[in-house]
């Protein structure tokens, strides 16, 4: 059918719900056996009322202060109960720092550089090797979700390998590239890949069927539906795969860096808190242990709590949450 | 005749028949709603015309360039806006950027919703949802419709109104539309033409002809509604034991 004569036809073939009555509600309200309404504009005023009166007001977004205050007040009692704990002196000071002590060490760290070295190599390689193991992951997951017979295939081995701790690579790693940055990169691939395939695949198995067949209906060709419908309506496993992914690979890192020293390798936290045990320096290995799981935390609520909330919120998932 | 359905029968693995030997043929620009109690493979008949299903016996006509597809839920992506649905749509039919806005302004303004247009599914009403899917099936440009019991689950007051709007937008756009329903009054108020399909198998066993009176005279709507409640209940005893 031409599309101009969507409209243009009807405007004066239409008998009778078209004609807009003088007297509107005149007539007999019949509704359900008759047409219950009297002309268009009777219509259109009707449907408009009951439309607002069924849809709720937009709340507005506003600062939450409860969101900081009280994440920093668990923060501020961990850090007296630590304080109080070294200060009643069941331990010797060198076994068991305080929190003061540490924090001595960081500006000692920081002021030979060392810090900031560590903490960029890390992050840096952290994440190069995530957004490379995404780049792997995402077509392959996809394929695996889609292709029925690779997944019966290779499915129970991508599972698999999410069970085996990367860390078990490392020396298969080191007989294969030495003590590079190749050992390093392997196994973060191996802790993150397999885990946002799996992600990804768990989000394609959780959406609803009826999106596929209006896919279909409306015509998508195979790469249309994968691209179009199921990667936007996987997104929110596809985003916790990711971020579990992530955490594989900084873990997966640390524990690469702890154990493999030397050679061409540069110096990362891993390496810091390595070289802490090596001097039998706890608050080194204290500090590493802190900036680590700073890291962690900084990139969960400055990268990945964003894009979630948004996400969710966007397709209406957030409310009555806790977050 | 866009629609030809010719022993036309359905049976899943080696199951009884959910279709056995239907027979309709359904006239450019007509309003069909078939009718028949649960269970008695309207929905299985409904793919099989939109090419979602095949036929395991007899033979049907269809338009070669398929059907649109109204289903019960309103099935809107929800990571996309209202008018983002209906661009979809569009763009999975091969309309350009520029001609999709103007499209889909257009469809908006058809089903009312012009305003709404930004809004995302869970900010619409079940009512205003359904209207929107009804635009994102119109905006496939098919000339057939089928619409799968598709205000099954709105509530009465919606519904009522819903009823007059596709009346409304059928008329405008002149498309053919096969409504199922299980609804006998919901069918009388919409179809020109009723089709009673029977139970396990599934058959056409008869079919009304609803004129222009029966949507203005309640009485006379009452009358038919009656009839056809009968010989529907009349087909629901044949399976008490």
């Amino acid at each position: 059918m031409p599309n101009k004569s969507l409209f243009s036809a009807a405007a004066d073939a239409v008998p009778d719900p078209a004609r807009d009555d003088a007297s509107p509600r005149a007539a007999s309200v019949t509704a359900a056996l008759t047409r219950s309404s009297t002309g268009k504009a009777d219509l259109r005023e009707l449907e408009s009322g009951l439309d607002s009166l069924q849809s709720g007001a937009a709340s507005k977004a506003r600062i939450d202060w409860s969101r900081i205050l009280l994440p920093v007040a668990a923060l501020a009692v961990l850090l007296i109960v630590w304080q109080l704990y070294v200060s009643l002196g069941f331990k010797r000071r060198d076994l068991v720092p305080g929190p003061l002590d540490v924090l001595g060490q960081l500006g000692t760290l920081w002021g030979e550089g060392k810090l900031q070295e560590a903490v960029w190599t890390s992050l840096q390689r952290g994440l190069v090797g995530f957004l490379i193991s995404v780049a792997i992951a995402t077509p392959v997951g996809l394929l695996l979700a889609q292709v029925a017979p690779l997944r019966r295939a290779f499915g129970p081995l991508i599972s698999g390998l999410q069970v085996l701790p990367s860390v078990a690579w490392v020396p298969a790693a080191i007989i294969w590239f030495g003590l590079t940055d190749a050992t390093v990169y392997f196994v973060v691939f191996m802790g993150a890949i397999p885990s946002i395939i799996n992600g990804l695949i768990s989000g394609v198995d959780q959406i609803p069927p009826q999106y596929r067949s209006v896919g279909t209906v409306l015509g998508a060709s195979r790469l249309q539906l994968a691209l179009q419908i199921i990667l936007p309506a996987a997104l929110p496993g596809y985003l916790s795969g990711l971020k579990q992914g992530w955490a594989f690979s900084w873990r997966s890192l640390m524990a690469a860096e702890i154990i493999a020293v030397g050679g061409t390798i540069g110096f990362g936290l891993g390496s810091l808190l390595d070289q802490g045990r090596v001097l039998s320096d706890m608050t080194v290995v204290m500090a590493a242990i802190l900036l680590i799981l700073a890291v962690g935390i900084l990139i969960e609520l400055l990268v990945f709590a964003p894009i979630e909330k948004r996400l969710l919120r966007r397709r209406g998932l957030l409310a009555g949450s806790t977050r | 005749m866009p629609v030809v359905l010719e022993n036309l029968g359905k049976r899943f693995g080696d199951g009884a028949p959910v279709l056995d030997d239907v027979n309709a043929t359904i006239g450019q620009g007509e309003f069909v709603a078939l009718l028949g109690a649960s269970g008695c493979g309207k929905s299985t008949l409904l793919n099989i015309m939109a090419g979602l299903e095949a036929p395991t016996s007899g033979a049907l006509e269809v338009p070669s360039d398929g059907a649109a597809f109204m289903f019960q839920d309103a099935a809107l992506f929800p990571w996309l806006t209202a008018r983002e649905n209906i661009e979809l749509a569009l763009k999975l039919r091969g309309v350009g950027k520029a001609d999709r806005r103007v499209k889909s302004d257009e469809l908006l303004e058809l089903v009312h919703l012009d305003g709404a247009g930004d809004k995302r599914p869970h900010e619409l009403s079940g009512g205003m949802r359904q209207r929107v899917a009804l635009a994102r099936s119109l905006a496939q440009d098919r000339q057939l419709l089928l619409m799968d019991e598709p205000f099954a689950a709105l509530d009465a007051i919606t519904r009522d109104l819903l009823h007059d709007e596709l009346e409304r937008i059928w008329k405008e756009t002149g498309r053919t539309i096969v409504f199922v329903t299980h609804n006998v009054r919901e069918a009388v108020r919409l179809g020109q033409r009723v089709l009673l399909l029977s139970s396990r198998p599934g058959r056409v066993v008869q079919e009304w002809h609803v004129s222009e009176e029966h949507r203005t005279d309640a009485g006379l709507a009452g009358q038919l509604t009656g009839v056809i409640t009968a010989r529907l209940r009349e087909e629901i005893r044949r399976h008490a034991k």
